[in-house]
């Protein structure tokens, strides 16, 4: 199978989108000429033309109304954010407006809008550009969030998105948009609400999404090599969340760690972790452990960074100490 | 040089009752009498505890949407914010259902999700109804994005108070907008407060028509009170706008008669000012013009009256009698996509 980049997956789900229905189109800062601040909109503007690639001004807020105002009145628009830590001057439209609409007009007025753009930590940008808001908009009825953490679950999903006649905010990561992975010629989707097993294994679960995918992956392997059979769930969408496919895996291990990028007050670890003791309680052999971002804003200095983010030590740790290995 | 917003707006010149009908007249009398009947009677209601909730009312304000919706196209596009009891019923809604969302009823226009604040109907093309002060003026220029996306000929008219012009998402609309040309009129109802605020409170610029002056935007001022005076300027602003020749802004000087909501003890301001806006009510002053052109006769009117209050208390029977949503309605209408799986434990 054909390898391309995270970037390259997502430029081709809103391409293939854009070509199948004309009412799908993208807006955001430096989407058009620049071709994307992160390039994930290359070449667009070449093949759909000005009036479906639209540049606009650094206007968060305002443009996000547009977005909502237009999908109310029968578009599909796509609104990309440069990151989601700039959104949060949009989460007016996004959690008052988007994610109300359907209700507060009795079922009149649908929103099927996606909002996208990178999310969580990226280097050393410091505190206001290092965030992740999966459990910020997972926490409101109305919305949907996903997560991807491979270019094939990215195409896939940013496809169902857009497909969707909910508002549907798309997590992904500057860090990741060079990742390469598998992704096949024709088409497919990912549907939203739907858990991945990415490894399986008999001794633990560790839950995760996005690119903490990576961490648990990484710490998965290792962990292999002292004889300890981890299975990974990639949680891929973070609301609605599929609890079905957590419950499944820790019924079978007994032992759960959620790695999660999310500062750790009410994060998506906290919510996992409620599920499971709520409906796996005679399972667990251990209490579940989270490793989340430290419960400080990021700071621009590595070894700060490196003793607050998620890391493969944290997690096998974690998973040691739910297995009772640790001293 | 400032206005002084606490005396009557500047009246543009008196047209000699001139180019509109009689049926015109008539309408606009009809329309602003039944909305003025049926907010009288919320009032009351509310006071007497028949529903919750907060309870904004338009009375003074009427002779805005009466002059507007003869102005406008059929498929012309409204959204406003939450001083909306009014809109679906010129637009044409039955004072029943609006009055059925009020006591959050499965009848009302929301089926009692929404409430006093969140008016959508969709088949009249009215977007809301929003509670957010502000919010509403973004999603207006989107509806008119869409309608311009399509190639069609709709304008979007996008309503906001005197308080809202000083959120900040009216400056990204405006530029965005202008930008872009969308077919949108931006309309200040300026009833001179943002709940106790005077204008002159809240800023330096008290001539809301000119905010739009640094994106280039035209504006223009327009006395609220007449309903000839809002015709034409509507008429205007939307033949500019489906000429395709982007944003028109335009603020209406008109006054609110009650307090804010139903609890505001008005402290902000005189009696004798309230008093002299009545004095130029627009209801008032379509009468006089019927009765003095002898379009119609003071029984006629008077039957015109009994017939509205009839009708509303006919609407508030027809809320009473309705029923309340079973609690399974609670999820429905949350998420368009079928069964999706809540959270209920
Ligand atoms: C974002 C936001 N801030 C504050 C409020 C509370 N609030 C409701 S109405 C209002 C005054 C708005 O005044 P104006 O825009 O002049 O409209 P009017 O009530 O005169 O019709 C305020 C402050 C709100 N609903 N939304
Ligand atoms: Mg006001």
């Amino acid at each position: 199978m054909r390898t391309i980049q995270y970037r390259e997956a997502l430029n081709e789900a809103m391409s293939e989108e854009m070509r199948r229905d004309p009412n799908v189109f993208l807006m955001g800062e430096e989407v058009a000429e620049y071709d994307g601040a992160y390039k994930v909109s290359k070449g667009m503007l070449a093949e759909f033309g000005p009036q479906r690639v639209i540049d606009t001004p650094i206007s968060e807020l305002g443009f996000a109304a547009i977005g909502v105002g237009a999908a109310m009145n029968g578009l599909r628009p796509i609104v990309e954010f440069m990151t989601w830590n700039f959104a949060i001057l949009a989460s007016d439209q996004i959690i008052n407006h988007a994610a109300k609409m359907l209700q507060m007009s009795g079922g009149q007025f649908h929103v099927p809008i996606v909002f996208r753009g990178g999310n969580g930590s990226a280097g050393q940008l410091a505190a206001t550009h290092s965030q992740s808001f999966e459990a910020f908009y997972a926490n409101i009825p109305g919305l949907k969030v996903v997560s991807p953490s491979t270019p094939y679950d990215a195409k896939g999903l940013l496809k169902s998105a857009i497909r969707d006649d909910d508002p549907v905010l798309v997590m992904e990561s500057e860090r990741m948009y060079g990742d390469k992975g598998e992704v096949p010629d024709g088409e497919y989707l990912v549907p939203i609400g739907v858990a991945d097993v990415k490894r399986t294994g008999t001794d633990v679960t560790i839950v995760s999404f996005n690119k903490m995918m990576k961490v648990a992956l990484a710490a998965a392997e290792e962990l292999q090599k002292e004889g300890i059979a981890a299975e990974v769930v990639d949680l891929r969408t973070i609301r609605p969340l599929d609890t079905a496919t957590i419950l499944a895996s820790v019924r079978k291990t007994n032992r759960l760690v959620v790695v999660d990028e999310n500062f750790p007050m009410v994060s998506v670890a906290s919510e996992v972790a409620y599920r499971v003791q709520k409906d796996a309680f005679d399972f667990l052999d251990a209490p579940v452990l989270r490793v989340n971002q430290a419960d400080t804003p990021l700071p621009f200095s590595t070894p700060l960074i490196d003793a607050s983010l998620p890391n493969p030590a944290r997690v096998i740790a974690a998973v040691k100490e739910v297995m009772y290995l640790r001293k | 040089m400032p206005t002084k917003t606490a005396s009557p707006a500047k009246r543009n010149a008196r047209p000699a009752d001139g180019g509109h009908t009689p049926e015109t007249y008539r309408r606009w009398f009809k329309d602003m009498l039944l909305m003025r009947r049926f907010e009288e009677k919320c009032g009351q209601l509310y006071t007497m505890q028949k529903f919750g909730g907060f309870c904004h009312l338009y009375i003074g304000q009427e002779a805005i949407l009466a002059g507007m919706v003869t102005a406008m196209g059929q498929d012309d596009r409204i959204i406003t914010g939450y001083r909306d009891h009014c809109h679906p019923l010129v637009l044409g809604e039955t004072p029943h259902r609006v009055m059925a969302e009020l006591y959050g009823r499965t009848t009302g226009t929301s089926k009692g999700k929404g409430g006093s604040m969140h008016y959508f109907d969709k088949g009249r093309h009215l977007f809301g109804g929003h509670g957010i002060v502000g919010g509403q003026i973004g999603l207006g220029a989107g509806i008119a994005f869409a309608d311009k996306y399509r190639g069609g000929k709709q304008v979007t008219l996008c309503m906001m108070g005197d308080g809202a012009v000083r959120q900040g998402i009216l400056h990204e609309t405006f530029n965005m907008a202008m930008t872009w040309k969308l077919p949108v009129v931006f309309i200040i109802e300026n009833n001179q407060y943002a709940m106790g605020t005077s204008v002159e409170r809240t800023s330096n610029v008290r001539e809301l028509y000119t905010l739009g002056e640094s994106y280039d935007m035209p504006g223009e001022p327009v006395d609220g009170m007449r309903c000839e005076a809002v015709h034409a300027a509507i008429a205007k602003a939307c033949a500019h706008c489906r000429a395709g020749n982007g944003p028109y802004l335009l603020e209406i000087k008109t006054y609110r008669y009650r307090g804010h909501s139903m609890s505001d003890p008005q402290k902000y301001r005189t009696k004798e000012e309230v008093e002299q806006y009545k004095q130029q009510d627009p209801i008032e002053d379509v009468r006089g013009t019927l009765l003095r052109n002898k379009w119609a006769t003071e029984a006629e009117l008077e039957a015109m009256d009994e017939a509205i209050r009839k009708e509303v208390e006919e609407a508030v029977k027809f809320a009473e009698e309705s029923p309340l949503p079973e609690a399974k309605e609670l999820w429905e209408d949350v998420y368009k996509t079928p069964d999706y799986p809540f959270i209920k434990d």
